[in-house]
């Protein structure tokens, strides 16, 4: 089977891009005319790979990557590590586990640290993946460390994505956050030789049940490639599903949007005096923390 | 905008104790460092480095094979058309080969005695001797090149 | 006065130096101060003032230290020690061909030398043939290139393998190199059961520190397994492992770390061997260690004691071992690499000078002082001469060897030897609770305190608070003295890869392929892996063919780092 290539200067200059935007270095447009237009079927498929650290989620794309190669398609792969609070650099080091497709031009890997979203997805990720797909990759893998809102965020990026987790030890699959069950088109619990494996997939599974929807929940051994076949069928079907994911996406960015604004407002008015009277309440110890939320939100209503 | 390093070993050679401590410092100097793992091509290590786009690749190597490894990058990158990407190199090499590895363009050898606030200064100093984030921001104006 | 005092008289001597604290110190140390609010090992662990019988009053001499060669062994595995012999003394040598190093071999023994020992390329450490591509540039440049029996024939050539060990440092690749070695013997006519020697063979620390692997681990331990079970069987005076600590420490790891990780590690290969229904006395008496010889002296010499200490213990009462053999830690000792500079490179005579005192007195039963030139190259002859010289003036001018553990005793010492045991027992608690070695090697669990460790050490030295000197202290303008390198022959490389084409020519393809195919039948089976290895070898097969046929069978591995 004839494996697709991308041409290595396109590799640079897809790079280039993508630091273009990741750096404010002109706008998005700009970057995207530097790339030579594709003429394609279909727009790249968007998977996104979440979960806790330590999941196994590298090993399961270098996996993926094998899988899209094995079918003679293109996979580009934008893997998000979080910044240090501290000092604002970061070690990106997810690309250790895929680093045999270095020499492939059939790959790309590209490392972005999550930069001022402070562990969350890198707000320039999103046009990093637009660009992949402008490049002309067929698939474009989006990782990211599942802390935090990550998760979520990771929905505004992908088409499918992919929670993947490990067998947990004794406490069930508190790991997984509630909005998970929302978002995840497909459940992976990975290290699946480990002991506990088939409890927390029937957790998961139990937990899906509850929340009324049919999302597949998949064994795999990312190290050895067990279950990886099964995974990537998921993904493909999952895809084909996809009606949902548009309405979805707009759904959280809308979500975002006006939590960003709430936000705005209320810093703005922290100064004034109704705002102030709220925190000496709390500081007395009248009201609770909570309260003292409610309270101020009430005042961004009606501030309006 | 932070400053990207890759850091690089190249070859068989498993002892990155000091390429890890370099990653870390220099994370916490701010910059974003790429770290590929052990026993990598000079083809692994380039096509890396285009990927991430790096401003420069720093390659630590202790095996003393440096006279096959780097002339191999160089000239990747030259035929990739990265010739832009700053490398340097730290470990351990002979006094004697340091001449000929800047003729080949390496543009800096960090030997053992070198502190990391040394790495830090040098890195930054080449960087902004270089110029790179603003020679590309005017490349964006320019015609696609691929 | 007695280390088994009456409680009564140490608490005089707790209330006596309070006295002296407050009456004679603290008014000096007003007038002098002290350098530093507090002083620690280089392993980061305390170092007080001054040591007093009070600091072992829960001490007992015939528990905790006793005698040499009896439990615990503490004061060393032997009971007459160097009283009898001195350690052996090995320099390790290896470069270019097999013929290369002989030579060094024959000129090392020549020098008064006691026991060979074997440094590899990286391509034969790696498992890959001279003729891979992954080995240009690196065939026979920082050990010697093997590829085949015929390099080993040469590599031994005039060496009476049944009088001399041979230690090869040789690790994922070590069952091959093993079964290379016993082809060897019986090719120059050796007797397979009057070989002594070791490989080094110690996987574990490989995934932790030294970062030489090819398989992922479980496959690994099998290999391990499997050599130690043969040996146990076929070899009675050779060691099938080395279980190393010099790599971990030299990674940056703390002297406890050092202890208690290959400790850990000596007990998962005990564990994995018994797994096959062995008895432990039958083969933990050939299991060895290597520990490194580090310049913080006081630390040094009570590690080692810890080391032993420690073990016996632990193999009486957790394994149910009988065989005092089975209890008794011999190790190989190497002076610290990361201590010797690049600058004023003949001080590094000094530092390994100083280590070496501290793995005299610390017990080693055989010892590789560096070369000064360690921080350049790999050692020149004129190095490795003045290198043995030092141990020889060790045994012979300076009379440490004449009595046993003369350091035993020494409140201090005994104090460092306390605490480095307890600080390793609590290390393999925390092991223990995170699943055993294996799993916690695949969840990166000692790479992380490794990681930890080499951090809070590198902080420490560039805040001054260790100091090297002529680099960091006493530093000068002068251009660093030159020394004669050991020079690489750049030609050596083509001349290994006309010998490997040479065996190719000359073996018996049928048989190769015939052998390949029945070690990767025993591989995907149970069956114990050295007899279709020395099989496969004899007939020529090459160390990366070997390699090459259980990569799809075992997997390779690839790792997580951390920093």
């Amino acid at each position: 089977m004839e494996r697709r290539e991308i041409a290595p200067l396109l590799h640079r200059d897809l790079a280039r891009a993508i630091s273009a935007v990741e750096n404010g270095h002109g706008s998005f447009a700009a970057a995207a005319e530097s790339l030579p237009a594709q003429h394609r079927a279909r727009p790249a498929f968007v998977v996104g790979v979440t979960g806790p650290p330590g999941a196994g989620k590298s090993t399961v794309v270098d996996r993926l990557i094998e899988c899209v190669r094995a079918r003679g398609e293109t996979a580009a792969v934008i893997a998000v590590d979080p910044s240090s609070p501290f000092s604002g650099g970061a070690v990106l080091g997810d690309r250790v586990r895929m680093q045999r497709h270095a020499g492939d031009l059939g790959v790309f890997i590209r490392s972005m640290a999550s930069r001022e979203a402070g562990g969350g997805l890198a707000p320039t990720a999103q046009e990093a993946v637009r660009l992949a797909d402008r490049a002309g990759f067929d698939v474009v893998l989006v990782e990211t460390v599942g802390v935090g809102q990550v998760e979520l965020e990771v929905v505004s990026v992908a088409d499918t994505i992919v929670v993947v987790t490990v067998p947990a030890l004794g406490d069930g699959v508190q790991t997984i956050k509630a909005g998970l069950t929302e978002i995840a088109d497909v459940f992976v619990v990975n290290m699946a030789d480990r002991p506990g494996a088939n409890r927390t997939a029937l957790d998961l599974k139990h937990m899906v049940r509850e929340s009324g929807r049919e999302t597949p929940v998949l064994q795999t051994i990312a190290s050895d490639g067990t279950g990886i076949d099964e995974l990537f069928a998921a993904l493909c079907a999952a895809r084909g599903g996809g009606g949902n994911n548009a309405a979805r996406a707009v759904r959280f960015e809308l979500l975002r949007a006006v939590r960003d604004r709430a936000a705005r407002r209320a810093a703005a008015f922290l100064d004034d005096a109704p705002a102030r009277a709220v925190f000496a309440r709390l500081a007395a110890h009248e009201i609770t923390r909570r309260e003292a939320a409610d309270a101020l939100l009430q005042l961004v209503f009606t501030e309006e | 905008m932070p400053i990207k390093v890759l850091v690089a070993k190249p070859g068989l050679d498993g002892h990155d104790r000091g390429a890890k401590i370099v990653a870390r410092s220099l994370r916490d100097a701010g910059m974003e460092v790429v770290y590929t793992g052990l026993h990598q091509t000079p083809e692994m290590i380039v096509a890396a480095a285009i990927q991430e786009d790096v401003d420069v690749i720093g390659v630590s190597i202790l095996s003393g094979a440096h006279m096959t490894v780097f002339p191999k990058i160089m000239r990747l990158l030259e035929e990739r058309g990265a010739s832009d990407i700053v490398v340097i190199g730290g470990g351990v090499v002979q006094a004697g080969d340091v001449p000929k590895l800047r003729e080949l363009g390496v543009r800096a050898i960090f030997d053992a005695d070198a502190t990391t606030q040394d790495l830090i200064d040098g890195i930054e100093a080449i960087v902004r001797e270089h110029g790179r984030a603003a020679a590309r921001a005017k490349l964006l104006q320019a015609q696609p090149v691929s | 006065m007695n280390l088994q005092t009456e409680p009564s008289a140490t608490e005089a001597i707790a209330e006596a130096k309070r006295e002296w604290e407050q009456l004679t110190l603290l008014p000096f140390a007003e007038k002098r101060p002290e350098r530093r609010e507090q002083f620690r090992t280089i392993g980061g662990i305390p170092l007080e003032r001054l040591y007093t019988p009070d600091d072992l009053r829960a001490h007992d001499y015939l528990r905790d230290e006793g005698f040499p060669g009896e439990f615990p062994y503490t004061r060393g595995p032997y009971p007459t020690m160097y009283r009898a012999q001195p350690w052996t003394m090995r320099q390790i040598a290896g470069f270019g061909t097999a013929v290369d190093t002989n030579a060094r071999f024959r000129f090392l023994i020549a020098q008064g030398q006691t026991g060979i020992s074997t440094d590899f390329d990286m391509p034969t450490l790696m498992g890959y043939d001279s003729d891979d591509p992954r080995s240009e540039g690196e065939v026979g440049r920082e050990g010697v290139a093997v590829d085949s029996v015929d390099d080993m024939l040469d590599l031994f050539a005039g060496i009476d393998l049944e009088k001399i060990s041979v230690s090869m440092t040789i690790n994922p690749t070590a069952w091959i190199l093993l079964a290379m070695y016993l082809v060897t013997a019986d090719e120059l006519g050796f007797d397979r059961t009057k070989l002594s020697g070791t490989v080094q063979n110690d996987i574990i620390k490989e995934y932790i520190s030294q970062k030489e692997w090819i398989f992922p681990p479980r496959p690994a331990m099998r290999i391990v397994r499997d050599t130690i079970a043969y040996s146990a069987k076929h070899l009675p005076r050779y060691n099938p492992v080395n279980v190393s600590g010099y790599h971990t420490r030299e990674a940056g790891s703390t002297a406890i770390q050092e202890v208690a990780f290959t400790l850990a590690a000596g007990f998962a290969f005990v564990e994995e061997v018994l797994s096959l229904g062995i008895p432990v006395d039958d083969f933990a008496p050939r299991l060895s260690f290597f520990f490194v010889s580090q310049i913080d002296f006081l630390e040094e010499v009570a590690k080692f004691r810890a080391a032993r200490r420690i073990w016996a213990r632990v193999m009486r009462e957790r394994f149910g071992a009988q065989k005092p053999e089975s209890m008794r830690l011999r190790f190989h000792c190497q002076t610290a690499g990361v201590s010797c500079t690049a600058r004023e490179p003949l001080n590094n005579i000094a530092r390994t000078a100083i280590e070496a005192l501290a793995a005299v007195l610390g017990g080693a039963q055989s010892l590789h002082t560096n070369g000064y030139d360690e921080a350049l190259s790999i050692p020149s002859e004129a190095a490795m001469k003045i290198a043995l010289r030092t141990q020889q003036i060790i045994a012979d001018e300076t009379g440490v060897g004449n009595t046993i553990d003369a350091l035993a005793g020494s409140y201090a010492v005994e104090r460092l030897t306390d605490e480095i045991e307890a600080g390793a027992m609590a290390y393999f608690a925390e092991i223990e609770k995170r699943g055993g070695v294996v799993r916690a090697i695949e969840d990166n669990y000692f790479q992380m305190e490794l990681a930890d460790a080499a951090f809070d050490l590198h902080v420490r030295k560039e805040r001054g608070e260790r100091q090297v000197v002529g680099v960091t202290k006493y530093r000068d303008d002068s251009p660093n003295p030159a020394v004669e390198l050991h020079h690489v022959d750049e030609a050596a490389a083509q001349r290994q890869l006309d010998r490997l084409a040479a065996t190719r020519a000359r073996r018996d393809p049928a048989a190769v392929e015939a052998a390949l195919a029945e070690l990767a039948r025993v591989a995907r089976g149970d069956e114990n892996l050295m007899p279709p290895t020395i099989e496969a070898v004899r007939v020529r097969a090459t160390a990366g063919e070997i390699v090459n046929a259980l990569r799809p069978i075992f997997g390779t591995y690839v790792e997580k780092p951390v920093f």
